[in-house]
């Protein structure tokens, strides 16, 4: 074996109770190998984009450790106490011990105020975070096979991070987390046949009771912390095995994965980033006000402030209930409300449903069945792209319009404008959303073709014998053209012959379902060609790059060739 | 940031300079094909086919990677010894800095906050510059190895387990199969069982609240009863709560209620009926003061909002509206029915109280309303 | 060439330039969003209105809109019974004389001393009576109950100007205004006299002693410090929610494009150094 002399100083020893341990580890578990293949030199690829699932990841461990904390002095009881604590401002009124502890935290802890920022921070990054981390898989493809197990695992780990934070913030018995908790039950109220119950049984009865607040206690630092370390245990483990999927570049394929050993490299990048990640918690605990619980004051139900609002990742539901004209209907003694099943079931149901839906979606559209390490350039998927923004558009309006008082206040714009414009966006803007992310990405298609046949504008001016000036076009080096053709383009179906002798088509094309199937697959098959070129100048496989020359002379005057006809196009 | 960037000595042109992004892979030592594989073969090997390293960059003893090296540590030193001062200023900013009052809190926060800060970002930076100024520029290839199991081993495993469960005569001897599924049956509903003292049954605790024939309206807050005189100034408005139970937020989550006073001739509540029962009407009105539930009948938070020029009580939750001059019917928004009205009449003393409880559930709507 | 040119080509100056704006926009948003300190107008007088000058000027400023008698017109409502407390508060808060008819009227630039004010004031209640100016014992926050005062603030005031006192948005366009800059007596006047769309607390629904209890919460709430750092504007979680994904999620994006970006190596310089490629 060839290893080409880095810094092999490798005059040192390692330390006897390193060896030793090692050693005696080793004795009774051996691995050797594996330690060394698995974990020391296991090689991680390096795009920007890969490490945003780690900003969930270590929010979760600083969630994790402040939390602790917290839980040491929070007391998660709704008996009233007469508040006599340091925030003189309240000093004599009722409030839960659930608040007092709060407060007590707040100022009467040292670092107890800062820890909590965090913590609450930490939360709001742990599914900001998972947003985006979700955002980036989609746009990339990487949920195709073999990882859509992963894919469903990140779907069920983003709806427990939700409730996970809805429970949290609520502990504190404030007023607007409690006007959350009220609205939740309401919500939970409506629900045909069982809803009562439901809500009674979870409350221990009437609203608020004195019980919500100790179970969702538990919920939040028991229940829920389980089941999502050891569904991110196995995220994460699947992702080890099946190893990190890479971007297109020159040298990647399939079968291997380029980037950096673990074993000094990514093991020092990592832990950098996790204390990137404290340090921006920290700054932001320093220095951003988040959850003044005192400022709210203590949860009654007769009271309510404008600009209530939950954190920010329950506001597509809070959206939902807003935007939701007024719809109940009343029969035999029984109410069903559709203004609040369906703002609680719909949006969110169609998010996380289609999201969980979408990688068998496209599998039985495109009939790609094959293994996918590469990833996708978004432009070269413009369905799946147009789609994913879409639905970022849909969450996107009724993410605003959960905020519309604040919006009408700030903005200026009348109340119910800013609900009548939401009602006629949550509709129109994600399909014209669609439309033009697609054109967009196959915009940027032709734009890779063209740099591809005629290279790209180098900046050099050159003026010809005639006197005309033309840009020289450089052809694209060998990295960049690997990217530029790393374009997988999904079979039209039914494949060409499939048919039978008297042109029937098979059984899988055939009815509603074989022709919808038939529809998708041809709006997943657009794509713009690099192949079809009238110049002949094509160098897919034979090695040729375009030299400056041929491309001056097709910019010349009096050439006559003319740009090569596009198919699949509108 | 800038990819328009012109270093000396650039590498190969031919593509705009990218800082971001996947760095494009240099030529490497050994080439991308795929190893070898002996189907079925548990892959054992050896390290120099599974890894493929290439370094990138001058050699360690060329004197510009020394100097830089150089430069390159003194950063990091720095970095780690502002890490060791942050922490040293955190403990201190604990020990010497107490909490207490609001102001205290402030710069104990900010004291504390920003010693973390500094140490962790320290720490974040001087790795960093660690890894990528003093570590070696290099680059590894990885094979991955077939996922699937090759064929001969799906059938060996399919072949024990057929052979492993004709062994334990599941498949042969139905009523035993048949009677264990019985038996687990009550096993799996006993947890959902044990749940059922989690609470009570609703049974009609949510068709009524706490209000009764001639219990008195307090004012929130003070716990004052109101009489109309006091109630007199057109467009006032107040929280009452039930006299009995001001400081019982199980009961104010249905009793709350909004109080408005109007001018003569704004009022025009029309006598309505759900079924056969009143539901709203003038009667229920005193001195054109009317009351009306405070809790909204979408899902139930306090409906406080009160427009006097408009007359709308608009609640902030989800901006249902409700137009106060008649009944409290809504007129935008995702609530579906008015607020219920409480009856209203004056005591011997003069006190507003309430006739009788409201007449219809207040609150959220659910199944059993009607 | 300046300083600045000289380093423009250089892969960090995107970086700082991006990192000057992040910093700009964030000192403007959190000026023009922190709630400062209430201002404090001047003292009430409340004694001798002189009525024969406050009709002179009632008649040159106020009859245009509000009729010669303030029998009101189809611009603007009758003031008989209105009161003085109710003159003083419309005034003394510069919403009146009002800009246009029909507009909500806002907080703008006194036009008139305190004196000439009491003088119109005492004009109006010689009309037809109504809620006088409460005194500076009436008003005083420092003998009200800051802890009844959050209750009542909760239970009445919160769902309009927010639980801080930052305001908030009401039907047509119509906003509620924030608490910051309103004196205890113009607060203890809006209370009582009910301006605009702000309904009327009476002082038999809301005593004096409670409205003390209010001015108290309101004056004390907006000159305490935000013990967490910045305050996000007092509006809850939606300023809290932007600046996780401009300020946390931006930040950590360019960091994670920092670690993984290309090195860029020490290079050879001219024909001494050992050439790459």
């Amino acid at each position: 074996m060839s290893r080409p002399a880095v810094n092999n100083d490798t005059d040192f020893e390692v330390s006897k109770p390193l060896k030793g341990t090692a050693g005696w580890l080793d004795d009774r578990f051996g691995g050797a190998r594996g330690v060394r293949t698995y974990l020391l030199r296991k090689v991680y690829p390096d795009h920007w984009s890969f490490l945003l699932g780690e900003i969930a990841l270590y929010s979760f461990v600083i969630l994790l450790l402040t939390g602790t904390f917290l839980s040491l002095f929070f007391v998660p009881s709704m008996t009233e106490v007469t508040y006599h604590g340091s925030y003189m401002k309240l000093d004599g009124i009722k409030v839960s011990e659930a608040y007092a502890s709060t407060l007590r935290i707040s100022f009467d802890v040292r670092g107890g105020l800062l820890i909590r920022q965090i913590h609450h921070w930490a939360a709001d990054l742990f599914v900001a975070s998972l947003m985006i981390h979700m955002l980036r898989v989609f746009f990339t493809g990487a949920f195709r096979k073999p990882r859509e197990v992963n894919w469903l695992i990140g779907i069920t780990l983003f709806a427990l991070a939700l409730i996970e934070g809805l429970f949290g913030y609520s502990l504190p018995d404030d007023q607007l987390s409690g006007a959350g908790l009220r609205i939740f039950e309401g919500t939970l109220q409506g629900i045909p046949i069982v809803g009562t119950y439901l809500a009674y049984f979870l409350f221990g009865g009437p609203f608020p009771g004195h019980d919500i607040v100790p179970r969702m206690y538990i919920i939040h630092v028991l229940l829920v912390p389980g089941i999502l370390l050891a569904l991110i245990g196995a995220h994460i483990f699947i992702m080890f095995w099946q190893k990190h999927t890479q971007m297109p570049a020159k040298g990647n394929t399939e079968r291997n994965v380029t980037g950096q050993p673990s074993y000094p490299y990514f093991v020092a990048k990592t832990s950098a980033w996790f204390m990137f990640i404290f340090g921006a918690l920290a700054l932001l605990a320093t220095f951003a006000s988040i959850n003044p619980v005192w400022l709210y004051g203590p949860y009654t139900p007769v009271a309510i402030s404008s600009a209530s609002q939950p954190d920010f990742y329950m506001g597509i539901l809070e959206g939902s209930l807003r935007i939701m004209p007024a719809w109940e209907w009343n029969f035999l003694g029984h109410t069903v409300t559709f203004s609040v099943l369906i703002p609680f079931a719909l949006p969110l149901g169609i998010i996380l449903g289609g999201a969980a839906f979408w990688p068998f979606f496209e599998r039985w559209a495109t009939g790609d069945k094959a293994y996918h390490h590469i990833n996708d350039r978004p432009r070269n998927a413009p369905v799946r792209t147009g789609v994913g923004i879409g639905a970022v558009v849909f969450y996107g309006v009724l993410w605003i319009e959960g905020a519309n008082d604040v919006v009408a206040d700030k903005l200026q714009i009348p109340l119910y404008t800013v609900t009548w414009i939401a009602r006629v966006a949550v509709i129109v803007a994600p399909i014209i959303a669609y439309f033009i992310t697609k054109r967009i990405c196959l915009a940027l298609q032709r734009k890779d073709r063209e740099e591809l046949l005629h290279g790209y504008e180098s900046g050099i001016i050159r003026q010809l014998p005639d006197g005309e000036f033309i840009e020289v076009h450089k052809p694209p080096n060998e990295e960049r053209l690997a990217v530029l053709e790393a374009k997988k383009v999904p079979a039209l179906l039914p494949g060409p012959g499939s048919e039978d002798d008297n042109g029937v088509p098979p059984p899988s094309a055939r009815g509603m379902l074989g022709k919808a199937r038939a529809v998708a697959n041809r709006a997943f098959a657009e794509t713009i060609p690099i192949e079809a070129d009238g110049h002949g100048n094509g160098h897919h496989g034979n090695g040729h790059a375009v030299t400056g020359e041929e491309h001056e002379a097709v910019g010349a005057p009096g050439s006559t060739a003319l740009p090569p006809a596009e198919s699949g196009e509108e | 940031m800038s990819d328009m960037e012109e270093t000396e000595g650039t590498e190969s042109p031919g593509a705009p300079h990218r800082v971001i992004g996947t760095p494009p892979p240099s030529p490497r030592l050994l080439g991308s094909a795929a190893v070898a594989q002996e189907p079925g073969a548990i892959a054992l090997v050896s390290d120099s086919e599974e890894f493929a390293e290439h370094v990138d960059g001058l050699p360690p003893d060329d004197p510009k990677v020394v100097v830089h090296g150089r430069r390159a540590e003194r950063v990091v030193v720095a970095c780690f010894l502002l890490t060791f001062i942050a922490g040293c200023g955190f403990v201190a900013a604990y020990v010497g800095l107490g909490v207490h009052t609001v102001d205290k809190t402030l710069r104990s926060n900010l004291a504390l906050g920003l010693s973390m800060s500094v140490m962790f970002l320290a720490l974040g930076l001087g790795a960093l510059i660690w890894v990528r100024h003093l570590m070696p520029n290099i680059e590894v290839t990885q094979q991955r190895h077939d996922l699937r199991s090759d064929e001969k081993q799906r059938q060996a495993t399919e072949a024990y387990f057929k052979e492993g469960t004709a062994n334990s005569q599941f498949v042969k001897r139905p009523l035993v199969r048949r009677t264990l599924m019985l038996g687990t049956l009550p096993l799996l509903a006993a947890p959902v069982v044990l749940l059922r003292d989690l609470g009570p049954q609703p049974g009609t605790s949510l068709r009524h609240t706490v209000w009764s024939p001639g219990r008195r309206l307090l004012v929130q807050g003070t716990n004052q009863p109101i009489t109309p005189a006091e109630f007199s100034a057109p467009g006032s408005m107040i929280t009452i709560v039930p006299d009995g139970y001001e400081d019982d937020p199980d009961a104010l989550t249905k009793a709350a209620v909004i109080l408005i006073k109007f001018r003569p001739g704004e009022l025009h509540i029309p006598t309505r009926h759900q079924g056969s029962t009143l539901v709203g009407t003038m009667n229920w009105t005193v001195d054109n003061i009317v009351a009306y539930s405070k809790i909204c009948t979408h899902v139930g938070c306090p409906v406080a909002l009160y427009e006097q020029t408009t007359h709308h009580i608009l609640c902030p939750c989800h901006q249902s509206t409700f137009e106060a001059t008649t009944g409290a019917t809504v007129i935008f928004g995702p609530a579906a029915r008015p607020l219920p009205q409480l009856p209203l009449t004056t005591d011997s003393s003069g006190f507003l109280v309430a006739r009788r409880d409201f007449t219809e559930p207040v609150g959220p709507s659910f199944w059993e309303r009607g | 060439m300046s300083w600045i040119n000289a380093r423009r080509r250089r892969p960090a100056a995107g970086y700082a330039a991006l990192l000057l704006g992040l910093v700009v926009v964030a000192l403007v948003y959190g000026s023009l969003t922190s709630t400062g300190g209430g201002t404090v107008a001047s003292a009430e007088t409340g004694a001798q209105q002189d009525i024969e000058a406050g009709k002179a000027l009632f008649q040159a400023s106020c009859s245009s809109c509000h009729g010669l008698e303030a029998q009101g017109t189809s611009q603007a409502p009758s003031l008989i019974g209105a009161g003085a407390a109710a003159v003083f508060f419309q005034m003394s808060t510069g919403r009146m004389p009002a800009k246009e008819v029909g507009a909500e009227n806002e907080r703008k630039p006194v036009t008139f001393t305190p004196r000439q004010i009491d003088d119109i004031a005492g004009y109006v209640a010689s009309l037809g009576g109504g809620p006088p100016i409460p005194t500076a014992e009436q008003v005083d926050p420092r003998t009200g109950d800051t802890a009844l005062g959050s209750e009542l603030f909760s239970a009445n005031c919160a769902q309009c100007h927010g639980f801080a006192g930052a305001g908030g948005a009401l039907t047509y366009g119509k906003d509620a205004p924030a608490l910051t800059a309103a004196t205890p007596a113009q607060i203890y006047t809006a209370m009582l006299t009910g301006p605009e769309a702000m309904p009327v607390f009476s002082d038999g629904a809301l005593p004096p002693q409670a409205k003390r209890d209010i001015i108290a919460y309101i004056t004390q709430t907006r000159v305490e410090p935000n013990p967490g750092g910045f305050s996000l504007g007092r509006t809850g979680p939606v300023t809290e929610g932007l600046v996780i994904f401009l300020g946390g999620m931006g930040f950590l994006v360019l960091i994670s494009m920092w670690i993984t970006a290309k090195r860029r190596d020490p290079r050879p310089t001219g024909p001494t150094g050992t050439e790459r490629k």
